[in-house]
């Protein structure tokens, strides 16, 4: 619902803002309720990503989500990538800015990936002095997203849902609640979506992610390339029945699509938004999501097949013409 | 060390240089840590395992994923360079270089940043063609820079008019110079199309495709300069005269306009009579694409 996380603003249903459709959107210039940019893809001087972001922010409305602010880093973030991004911010006049529950660089040293965290109170204490420096330099709402996971730390002090509770209340921010991250962590660490999805502090939740993802023999990949599968769409109205209507985003960020059909796939949150919300099978909190879904041998997940979120989507450099 | 010793510090570190080392052959974890443990013992010093999943197939997936993903990032910065090496050649050395050059940026677009001077200082990796490889990364390195690099206010021709020799100008960020040793601007355009065309084209089997080398025209070395350049926002390059290069290539480091020219003009084969016209074309070329604008203040505050 609108709250003070997402200015009190309820955007309704959007979703990424992505080079294959640029053409479309530009030409036809759908009917969409917002776009989310990757920050990092506009953090830039000039050029193109900047014609195309300004052209967008003439018609449309844009929330940034960012994918390498690494609130759980043990080193500081770099004063450039924080210059840029509030530069951007103030370009955009984003009302909320999300980024990941998560850590993925070491002095300096980027590995481009989400990774999790140890779920200890000392990860709890770094991350909200993180979380609230950056809301502060930033002066706008800033929610943490949790993230998909494959490992799990020996070291752990508490569940997911626990932490990122602590984090979010002790930080006083909002949550980017990703219902397929929380579905993807769930099959792979063996416990139950819905009561992560029960437990999450529902007045904080400023914006949901919905997306699909791959399935292998032994572990899901979170890969943005597939619709949304049922018992995703379980976990969301569970989330907008606690939550009430929120604005929701779907990401599709390999093998894109056409236009219409992602932006089809996203309006299918409306079926819970608008109309209250259908009957979940079973009672939300009390069955446990995992049982009874198959999961397809698909191989043992050693094709290149890359988790999709964490790549900024660069722009081609390629020269159209030679200029003599 | 236990896990339960373990600082958030140090689960970081230890899972970062796991992450972030070469896989084998085979495209799985290394069996050994550089320092001899078993990595089945390092990633049980950290991750937990589950029930399908061992804590070393857990961080092996993280292994995987990163070099994938930076893999795959440098493999579109550099398209022409691929070609010019082969797939197999390109991968090992884009190992190679980023074992030496891990990502230091928060973005993705800086990975290559470092490639060309590592590149011409590990001719192993480049074979044969390791001169022009150089000159082809340097063009697409210059094409990632060109694209997004800033662009300030031009100096028109009128203003460029009213300048004399003291006048000290600025190129345009995005303008990139190149001196190269071979003919290689066209030959990366030319790969550029082939490789869009490959990729576009249904049935085509990518990693047949690129595996090898391509094939490539005959190219002798000839001193070639280039500027690679922004234009309404799409990247072009341009062929430069030598004596055009040296005269932007000093504009660049700050010098006066008459040192600028007469920097140009040094050795230079070009008849007297031919070179006050052609000083004229050079900066009608400049303002009609915008290459040069005033310095910035800073700029011209000598220590």
């Amino acid at each position: 619902m609108a709250n003070r996380f997402n200015a009190n603003q309820n955007h309704g249903v959007g979703i990424g803002l992505r080079i294959p459709h640029y053409r479309h959107i530009f030409s036809r210039k759908p009917v969409v309720d917002w776009f989310e940019i990757i920050s990092e893809n506009f953090m830039c001087d000039a050029g193109r990503p900047m014609e195309v972001l300004d052209q967008i922010l003439e018609r449309y409305r844009v929330v940034q989500h960012g994918v390498s602010m690494y609130f759980g880093s043990v080193t500081a973030p770099d004063p450039e990538h924080l210059r840029r991004l509030k530069q951007l911010v103030r370009r955009t006049n984003t009302p909320w800015l999300s980024d990941h529950l998560c850590w993925g660089s070491v002095d300096g040293t980027y590995t481009h990936d989400l990774l999790p965290l140890p779920y200890t109170w000392e990860a709890v204490e770094r991350t909200v002095e993180r979380v609230r420096a950056v809301q502060d330099y930033l002066e706008i709402p800033v929610a943490v997203e949790n993230v998909s996971s494959y490992a799990a730390f020996t070291a752990s002090e508490m569940t997911e849902w626990e932490f990122l509770t602590e984090v979010v209340e002790r930080a006083d921010c909002g949550i980017l609640l990703d219902v397929n991250n929380i579905y993807v962590s769930a099959m792979n660490h063996e416990f139950d979506p819905m009561k992560y999805v029960n437990a999450v502090p529902a007045h904080r939740v400023a914006q949901i992610h919905i997306a699909g993802h791959t399935k292998y023999e032994r572990y899901i990949l979170d890969t943005h390339d597939h619709p949304v599968i049922d018992p995703v769409w379980q976990l969301y109205a569970r989330a907008i029945e606690r939550c009430g209507p929120t604005p929701t985003l779907l990401e599709w960020d390999d093998r894109i699509p056409s236009f219409d059909e992602v932006h089809a796939e996203a309006l299918k949150a409306n079926r819970y938004l608008n109309s209250g919300v259908p009957p979940v099978p079973g009672v939300p909190g009390e069955r446990p999501l995992l049982a009874g879904v198959e999961v397809p041998n698909l191989g043992p997940g050693k094709g290149r097949t890359r988790a999709t979120e964490p790549k900024d989507l660069r722009f081609s450099a390629e020269p159209a013409e030679v200029v003599r | 060390m236990s896990a339960s010793a373990m600082s958030l510090e140090a689960i970081q570190r230890e899972m970062a240089a796991a992450v972030m080392r070469p896989l084998t052959a085979d495209e799985e974890m290394q069996a050994m840590a550089p320092d001899g443990r078993a990595m089945s013992d390092v990633a049980a010093s950290f991750v937990a395992p589950n029930s399908r999943l061992s804590a070393f197939e857990r961080l092996e997936i993280y292994n995987r994923q990163y070099w994938f993903r930076v893999l795959g990032a440098l493999a579109e910065d550099f398209p022409a360079l691929r070609a010019v090496v082969g797939g197999r050649d390109f991968e090992a050395l884009s190992v190679a270089y980023l074992t030496a050059h891990p990502s230091r940026s928060f973005s993705l677009r800086n990975l290559g940043s470092k490639l060309v001077e590592w590149l011409a200082a590990h001719p192993q990796f480049a074979g044969r063609r390791h001169r022009l490889a150089v000159d082809v990364a340097r063009i697409e390195w210059a094409f990632v820079e060109a694209f997004d690099l800033a662009e300030r206010e031009p100096l028109t021709l009128e203003q460029i008019a009213t300048l004399d020799g003291g006048s000290r100008l600025a190129l345009q960020p995005h303008v990139q110079l190149l001196a190269l040793e071979y003919a290689a601007d066209d030959l990366v355009l030319k790969l550029h199309r082939r490789e869009k065309k490959q990729t576009s084209e249904a049935g085509v089997k990518e990693d047949e495709v690129h595996a090898a080398p391509a094939k490539l025209p005959r190219l002798r070395r000839r001193p070639t300069w280039v500027a690679a350049h922004r234009l309404d926002n799409s990247v072009y390059y341009r062929r430069l005269a030598r004596e055009e290069f040296f005269t932007l290539d000093a504009i660049r480091r700050g010098l006066p306009l008459a040192e600028a020219l007469t920097g140009g003009f040094s050795d230079s084969r070009m008849p007297e009579s031919r070179r006050a016209s052609f000083v004229r074309e050079m900066f009608a070329n400049w303002a009609e694409l915008g290459w040069v604008c005033a310095p910035e203040l800073e700029s011209l505050i000598r220590p």
